[in-house]
């Protein structure tokens, strides 16, 4: 159900536009709040466990008489998430106070209204907007002014070092995943998210789903190019140089303790979330079964959705655990001589692709 | 249009921070991510090492030895010891120098493992840092058998060693070997070969060999820079001589000789050749007591000696004066991370913010052993 049906449907209807507005907004947001909360307790659960497999470790497990940390660890999540909002609360005293309190909201109202247009399945969107795809790009790119303002704040060296990385790369990786995206949108012909699933209904000659990806080469390459740039957006390895913690100690983050530095954590695990959940809707058919027919109804959409999306965090996990961090001037050569260039090209490919095929 | 030049800023590196190795500080001028001068301030672990020594008789400052390398405190041991032994003239039996190559060899392996892992936590990289400790800890319970300590052993005495081998250590070892040799496939294939950790430390910090040499710097780092120097086949003490081995150095494989690669890849080689050393050693280990030339009362001739051997982290040397009492008149100690260190403001300089962190975790200094 979209905002605009719930709207629709409230009782006081038109009589009272605002206090019907509020609350279907409402209504709409405690949900994806809670959504977000419960899936990164998982997420962060994940991550402790996957990390630990890889490296030849059990992570967190509960052990011996008493309330440890659950069986098999399953309870750590939440305690580390009960300690945080126990902890005392720490604002340096030559801080920028109002700055400081305010720019982990700012990161995290970034990620968290990117859920509005989110497809999760046939009907389970909030807002199916006729410009969603450009609407999460712009919301997304919010989380760079609370970094910057973090940073400086902070009245820190490493901070301030930590926010001026950010800022250049978040910018700097807009660029390329905002170019890939436009071939989609060439192709697809629409920005609503829904519209782009509609697209990916079917299948390419009987076998393959009919998922951008596999539409054409080009949309192939694009996709990798939006996911790294994706990654570098969610500040995740190899690409953590705002937060590098070899160097920088925590980068932005590190006059941060206790709640608020559990807003940023938040905030980095539901951006994740967004980065694969467009990734999925404008690459890999969203809330479409992989075999065409095959456990297609809406609710099963829903799963699909998720399927695909939370293994597209697994494969940032797995980045994370695997490589090395890139420097920051490489991080840039890398964007700049090569992303872009590929990602105009892979525009003008599309045009070709386009006006050949029909 | 003209360049803008703004102020640089001063930043403190330390001492607490993640990637110092320890309790060190570096006063860093930036401008903006470029670094322009760095200069490493130290002491913070000072714990008087060497006025410590010449207040205690000879055999108690083995324990003292093992403080100042903890990463390689058999090494550390071993290099006293031999230090006092010429002092004396004292001939120990061939099993005790056996178990000493061996022992030595292993704590070579463990340390070179601690500064690999460490290093790539330094470019990022955290998984190999834990699979690195993971093989470290099957080192640490041979020598908890052996000698029933993890960390600072003080295993290595004058003209012996404390215990002789337990029973099945040999076997252990030979099965730890075993296990070993092929990780070092798997640390290469994780991280040694990663396009990113290549692109993060090839070229960067070269250090030339005449800028090594005039500063000071042995072991590893030297021999990253494509001098052929180790004391075990330069100067061979104890039964270095005895086996076959080579010496690694580095060639330029990922950008310039003398870079950061290749300083971190000489230790990755030297770890083969420490397993085949410590076989060599395993197979021809000879029965006898270990104990036999313990000196009752060590009380060496008045003159002073200055011995050299090679540590895990290069030329660890001992100058002892004797004055003929029970108690050494003067020790001094020569670091071989000290000059490691010192070159640092001199490699470092025009390179980037998380470079210098780089360089300083491939010279893999032990701040115990600047400090002292």
């Amino acid at each position: 159900m979209t905002v605009d049906q719930l709207i629709n449907w409230l009782p006081f209807g038109t009589d009272w536009p605002v206090i019907t507005f509020l609350t279907a907004v409402i209504i709409c947001a405690l949900p994806v709040f809670l959504f977000i909360a419960v899936y990164a307790l998982v997420a962060i659960y994940g991550e402790v466990k996957i990390s630990s497999f890889m490296a030849d470790k059990v992570g967190p497990m509960g052990q011996g008489v008493g309330f440890h940390a659950g069986k098999w660890g399953l309870l750590q999540p939440v305690a580390d998430a009960l300690k945080l909002i126990l902890k005392e609360d720490i604002i340096p005293a030559a801080a920028d106070k109002k700055l400081f309190i305010m720019a982990p909201f700012v990161v995290f109202i970034g990620a968290f209204i990117s859920f509005a247009a989110l497809p999760f399945g046939q009907n389970t969107i909030i807002a199916d907007m006729n410009i969603g795809i450009f609407y999460i790009l712009a919301v997304g790119s919010l989380s760079v002014i609370g970094i910057i303002l973090a940073g400086w704040s902070s009245n820190n060296k490493w901070s301030l070092y930590g926010g001026m990385r950010s800022v250049a790369q978040i910018v700097s990786y807009e660029i390329p995943a905002g170019l890939s995206i436009i071939s989609i949108i060439m192709l697809t012909g629409t920005l609503s998210m829904q519209g782009i699933n509609e697209f990916q209904q079917g299948t390419i000659w009987g076998i393959l789903p009919n998922w951008i990806i596999f539409n054409n080469p080009f949309s192939f390459i694009a996709f990798f190019i939006f996911f790294i740039s994706g990654v570098a957006e969610c500040n995740r390895t190899p690409f953590d140089i705002p937060e590098a913690e070899s160097e920088l100690v925590a980068g932005a983050f590190t006059e941060y303790s206790g709640m608020r530095y559990a807003f940023f954590f938040l905030s980095e695990y539901a951006e994740m979330f967004v980065v694969s959940g467009v990734s999925v809707t404008a690459f890999l058919g969203g809330w479409n079964s992989p075999i065409s027919g095959f456990f297609n109804s809406p609710g099963w959409g829903v799963f699909w959705f998720m399927g695909k999306t939370l293994s597209l965090v697994f494969v940032m996990i797995w980045f994370r655990w695997t490589f090395p961090r890139l420097r920051v001037d490489q991080l840039m050569s890398i964007c700049w001589k090569v992303f872009l260039p590929f990602s105009l090209l892979n525009i003008f490919g599309v045009g070709i692709w386009i006006l050949i095929t029909g | 249009m003209g360049v803008v030049h703004g102020d640089l800023m001063t930043l403190n590196i330390g001492p607490q921070h993640p990637s110092t190795h320890g309790v060190l500080r570096l006063k860093v001028k930036t401008d903006g991510e470029i670094i322009s001068e760095v200069e490493p301030i130290i002491g913070y672990l000072h714990r008087c090492f060497e006025k410590h020594c010449e207040n205690v008789s000879y055999e108690q400052v083995i324990p003292y030895t093992d403080r100042c390398d903890y990463i390689a405190a058999m090494n550390n041991n071993f290099g006293y010891a031999v230090t006092v032994e010429e002092l004396m003239e004292i001939k120990v039996p061939e099993r005790v120098e056996y178990i000493r190559v061996i022992v030595a060899e292993l704590n070579r392996i463990a340390s070179h493992l601690l500064a690999l892992g460490a290093y790539g936590l330094d470019v990022g990289a955290f998984t190999p840092f834990l699979y690195m400790f993971r093989d470290r800890e099957r080192i640490l319970d041979l020598f908890e058998t052996l000698c029933g300590a993890r960390l600072l052993y003080n295993y290595i005495w004058v003209g012996g060693v404390s215990h002789d081998l337990p029973p099945g250590f040999i076997d252990a070892v030979y099965s730890f070997l075993d296990y070993f040799e092929p990780k070092i496939e798997e640390y290469n294939e994780l991280l040694t070969y990663n396009k990113i950790f290549i692109e993060r430390t090839g070229d960067v910090g070269v250090m030339p060999p005449e800028v090594a040499v005039s500063y000071g710097v042995t072991g590893p780092n030297l021999r990253g820079s494509g001098v052929k120097w180790d004391i075990r086949k330069n100067e061979p003490y104890s039964i270095y001589d005895k086996f076959d081995f080579d010496i690694p150095v580095g060639a330029g494989k990922m950008g310039t000789v003398g870079d950061c690669w290749d300083r971190y890849y000489v230790r990755m080689v030297e770890m083969k050749e420490s397993v085949k050393i410590t076989r060599q050693a395993l197979k021809g280990i000879p029965t006898g007591d270990v104990h036999q030339a313990l000196p009752k009362k060590i009380r060496p001739p008045q003159g002073s000696i200055y011995k050299r051997t090679e540590s895990p982290r290069g030329d660890l040397a001992y100058y002892i004066v004797s004055d003929g009492s029970p108690i050494p008149y003067r020790l001094k100690m020569r670091s071989p991370a000290f000059t490691a260190l010192s070159v640092l403001g001199e490699i470092s300089q025009g390179w980037m913010m998380s470079d210098v962190l780089v360089i300083l975790g491939s010279l893999d200094i032990v701040l115990g052993e600047i400090d002292r």
